[in-house]
């Protein structure tokens, strides 16, 4: 009676992967070594390939791209990855794999445009490339017509992109810091490389390029603030440990906040199954970037901030507690805050209104949420809420104003 | 139209605590299982939220998590001679619908039934000689020492937090003297304790009693539990009872298990899906499979190697009773099973008024109280008391909430402006000293089909034939008056005594610790399923739940049923995969 006992499953697998190393023919035997289509595999899983190229929200093929990824600049479909030869990759070579990857161009000389993370990608060496491509290899060929972008001109002519590329952009590989430790070089590739953390935690200028004075200082992105990733002195996650990092990344959980949204799509699609050592190189790197001193803030009005702690008792200190210390692992300290004290309270502000899941991950499955505020609080009382958290912070941060919640609550009504 | 569809190994009816925990083992041993609720999905973050969790409006007075009685509810009446009527609002007892089943919306007291408790009727023969005629009681066919593992785990799953009393037979201060060896102290120590149970436990103590905290599935701290998953800090808000859990402090199959079946490819769950009928091999020699039909009104069979009943133990009784599986009870021959030894529960009370100290009772949870066990099971002599068993003797703060509590001393009239100085004046200035007596099963008291009404599919309503019993009225008289002592000596300024009479009322609420009806047994004479909870009709079809007790024991139901339910799971896994047939020859 049972009918897929687990044993049965592994052993089937097994019998599968045996038979395609063992496949004569030299060439294609090597090309699918498996312990290259491991790694790549593992690169896949680290760039986070997955979450732009699948159409998640339709429950798309894995691979087969589809997903419409808004950009301050309209709609940019992703590609099919796929070993399909009309749709997909089927008919790139390693070498057009790299291309792409390294200079941001596709197999007929197009240029990519940059919501393919290429400016990170190009420090990625050869052989992880490789790996990748060797990987994408083994998939099933799916069928799947990407849709046009939904760009306006002149960005719909791909040439729009060589000026941008001239501007912003320097193909180039990664080069170790012979006095920083392997750790440190290690986590700095996986960082600026696959990970391409930047992309959204690095603050961009007009045309979408990272602003390397504000490397890993914060970005904003479909409204939800990126917080200050730096782990060093006066760093937005200074007061981080590396074990800190590590569980954060691992089990989605961490003493001081859980990954949510967008952050929780890739601790559950990339980071959860990074290995250890990757994840402790992570957070070595992160430790080590110190960032300047806050500027000192205004006082708030003092009228506010005993209305803010009001509120706050009211509804928010039965999880969070009524020193705001949280529980940490399950609410968020709310004295420490990377979200409530960073610079721009966007994602604060939204999750109040919006209310938040915490990422379920496969070691910690909880499915945790802070229930949205929007219909019980008005733009008044979360800005004054707001003003009292970031006002008895660790790290003093500035007032928030009541347009700025109406902002927030209007772009949320149009969203959905 | 019936529907066919492709067949399963597994199929849960009902996912509530005992279906999550079949699902939970028998996905990780590898076995593809569907679970089928007549109700809603239900999680914390949509269903009951902070921000409206504590809606006494919605949830107490509109029901909003219970069974919809518009659809689907029972026939009452007190004995034979009278003609059944439908309820047509919940009272006494207020049976859950949904994801989660009642355990999203239950108080969280998770006891472990003495070990006498198991062998009821043996043990109370030995000791006090024949039982009465007419009395039903019976052993359960499993033992306290078997189903010891089990309590350990599910309360390892719940992170129960309580004092052990008795580990691996030495006694611990502070926890119950009584309780059968425990193999591990609880996960979590003890709720934090208010002004009532301080009094409550010197009192007690003045007494020589041993009061001791009641084990709660209200976290005393935050804990992971041995699937991964979270459960925070209680934060003594006291709406427990009624209300789900918006704060991830109380164990529920939500907050402990559902999670991780999500993610498990072999598990599947249909909601707003009514099984109507266990169906029967055309060999008649194992259930097939059972026919559900959906929000639609489309109706489906679907196939299954494996079927567990794991709804509410009415319907459990219910559904047996409409697929013709088993011999139905008939109360005038003492013959058949299915219905049979229908066991409640005898509750009494008495609440103490104060002057001066404020009880703030609003500052609670649903099981925080401090208990004594020295007047429950046989933890007492009875000979010459013409009863057995017994009851715990508790002092909870909890439902401390304002549209369904306002206690009132004695001589106020039920309505108007004293009446609302009297609630004024007493409504942080009380508490509450309770009897929660055992229920002994009668030969009388039981369920059937009802001739006359029926539910939404136009199936037969069950009737429930019950009254207190003699044992239930000794055991009441005998043990309020325990109570009442205690309450006096909590230093108020009056004491308020609820005493039980007259017959049972199925209006006033009570507790929803319905039991019987699809029992468990050594006997296939006198029972619907073996010690391992498998029918003896069908070797394929288990029965889970509170349906499983012969009788009722003093304690709140959750912790035996989930200690049964694993038991049986692991008979599941362990014995039946390997050789499908009767686990006890009869």
């Amino acid at each position: 009676m049972r009918r897929l006992s687990p044993t049965l499953t592994s052993l089937a697998a097994l019998t599968f992967i045996c038979s395609a190393t063992l496949t004569p023919g030299a060439s294609r035997a090597q090309e699918l070594a498996y312990s290259q289509v491991e790694r790549g595999r593992y690169l896949t899983v680290a760039g986070d390939c997955k979450a732009c190229h699948t159409d998640l929200e339709n429950d798309g093929v894995p691979f087969a791209g589809g997903r419409g990824l808004s950009t301050p600049f309209g709609t940019i479909f992703s590609s099919n990855l796929t070993p399909d030869d009309e749709t997909g990759l089927g008919h790139w070579t390693r070498d057009d794999f790299y291309r792409a990857l390294n200079e941001g161009m596709d197999r007929d000389g197009h240029h990519l445009y940059p919501a393919m993370p290429y400016p990170y990608f190009t420090l990625m060496t050869r052989d992880d490339t490789d790996a990748i491509f060797a990987y994408l290899r083994t998939l099933d060929p799916v069928t799947a017509e990407v849709p046009e972008n939904e760009l306006p001109f002149p960005l719909s002519v791909r040439r729009s992109v060589w000026g941008w590329k001239l501007l912003f952009f320097d193909d180039e590989e990664f080069v170790s810091d012979p006095d920083a430790s392997d750790a440190w070089n290690r986590g700095r590739y996986l960082v600026d490389g696959p990970l391409h953390c930047g992309g959204c935690h690095t603050g961009k200028n007009a045309l979408g390029a990272d602003d390397s004075d504000e490397y890993l200082r914060g970005g904003v992105l479909e409204n939800w603030y990126a917080p200050n990733i730096r782990g060093g002195e006066n760093g937005g996650i200074a007061d981080w440990n590396p074990d800190d990092i590590v569980e954060f990344l691992r089990d989605g959980r961490s003493r001081h906040t859980a990954p949510m949204q967008r952050m929780g799509e890739v601790v559950a699609l990339s980071t959860q199954h990074l290995h250890q050592e990757d994840l402790e190189a992570i957070a070595t790197y992160l430790k080590s970037l110190d960032d300047q001193p806050r500027e000192n803030q205004a006082e708030p009005d003092a009228a506010r901030v005993e209305i803010g702690e009001a509120i706050y008792f009211d509804n928010c200190a039965a999880c969070h507690a009524s020193d705001r210390s949280g529980v940490p692992y399950l609410f968020a300290p709310l004295r420490t805050s990377n979200k409530v004290l960073a610079e721009d309270p966007s994602t604060a502000i939204r999750i109040i209104l919006g209310g938040a899941r915490a990422q379920p991950t496969e070691a910690i499955p909880s499915v945790l949420a802070m229930p949205p505020f929007e219909w019980k609080l008005s733009d008044d009382q979360i800005a004054d809420l707001m003003t009292y958290l970031r006002q008895s912070g660790d790290r003093s941060a500035g007032p928030v104003s009541a347009s700025q919640v109406s902002e927030m609550r209007e772009y949320l009504a149009d969203e959905h | 139209m019936t529907k066919q569809l492709p067949g399963v190994d597994i199929v849960l009816v009902g996912f509530g605590w005992t279906g999550a925990i079949y699902a939970e083992k028998l996905t990780a041993a590898g076995l593809n299982v569907l679970a089928l609720e007549r109700g809603p999905w239900r999680d914390t973050p949509n269903d009951f939220a902070t921000t409206f969790a504590q809606d006494e409006l919605r949830y107490y007075w509109r029901h909003g998590m219970f069974q919809e009685a518009s659809q689907a509810t029972l026939t009452f009446r007190n004995n034979s001679a009278q003609t059944a009527l439908p309820m047509r609002h919940w009272g006494s007892f207020l049976p859950g619908n949904g994801v989660g089943g009642a355990g999203v919306h239950w108080n969280g007291q998770t006891y472990r039934f003495l070990p006498s408790d198991f062998v009821a009727r043996t043990h109370n023969e030995e000791r006090y000689g024949p039982l009465p005629e007419h009395v039903t009681v019976q052993d359960y066919g499993v033992t306290y020492d078997e189903l010891e593992p089990h309590f350990d785990f599910f309360e390892k799953i719940c992170g129960i937090c309580g004092q052990a009393g008795n580990l691996n037979g030495e006694t611990v201060e502070g926890g119950n003297p009584f309780e059968g060896p425990r193999s591990d102290n609880y996960p979590n120590p003890p709720m934090q304790m208010t002004f009532s149970q301080d009094r409550f436990a010197s009192a007690a103590r003045e007494l020589g009693l041993n009061p001791f905290p009641v084990p709660s599935a209200n976290m005393s701290r935050a804990y992971v539990n041995p699937l991964g998953l979270q459960l925070a800090p209680c934060t003594y808000c006291g709406f427990c009872e009624k209300h789900g859990c918006g704060n991830y402090s109380k164990s529920s199959p939500q907050t402990t298990i559902i999670p991780v079946l999500m993610q498990r490819p072999n598990f599947a769950l249909r909601t707003n899906s009514e099984v109507l009928s266990v169906e029967k091999a055309a060999d008649g020699s194992r259930a097939s499979g059972v026919t559900y039909i959906d929000a639609n009104g489309d109706t489906f069979f679907q196939p299954a190697e494996v079927v567990v009943l794991c709804a509410y133990p009415l319907e459990n009784t219910r559904l047996l009773l409409l697929s013709q599986i088993g011999e139905p009870y008939d109360p005038q021959s003492g013959d058949g099973v299915v219905g049979k030894n229908y066991c409640y529960q005898v509750m009494s009370s008495a609440t103490v008024f104060y002057d001066e100290e404020f009880t703030n009772g609003f500052v609670g949870a649903g099981a925080l109280g401090m208990v004594i066990d020295d007047y429950n099971g046989d933890n007492f002599d009875h000979s010459g008391l013409g009863f057995i068993g017994g009851g715990y003797i508790a002092c909870h703060t909890t439902n401390a909430r304002p549209i369904e509590s306002h206690p009132v001393p004695d001589n106020v009239p039920s309505w108007g402006s004293r009446w609302k100085k009297a609630v004024r004046e007493n409504f942080l200035k009380t508490t509450s000293v309770g009897v929660h007596g055992a229920s002994m099963a009668h030969r009388s008291n039981y369920l059937d089909l009802d001739p006359t009404y029926t539910d939404t599919h136009g199936r037969p309503l069950l009737r429930m034939t019950y009254d207190f019993t003699l044992n239930d009225r000794r055991l009441t008289q005998h043990l309020t008056p325990i109570a009442q002592q205690i309450a006096n000596g909590m230093g108020g300024r009056e004491v308020k005594v609820n005493i039980r009479r007259g017959s049972y009322d199925s209006v006033p609420y009570q507790t929803t610790h319905n039991t019987g009806g699809t029992i468990m047994g050594a006997d296939p004479r006198t029972s619907v399923v073996n010690r391992y909870c498998q029918s003896w009709d069908f070797p394929n079809l288990f029965v889970a739940g509170a349906g499983l007790f012969p009788q009722n024991a003093g304690y709140n139901p959750t912790g035996t049923v989930g200690a049964l339910a694993y038991w049986s799971v692991d008979a599941i896994v362990n014995q039946y995969l390997r050789q499908p047939g009767p686990l006890v020859q009869p």
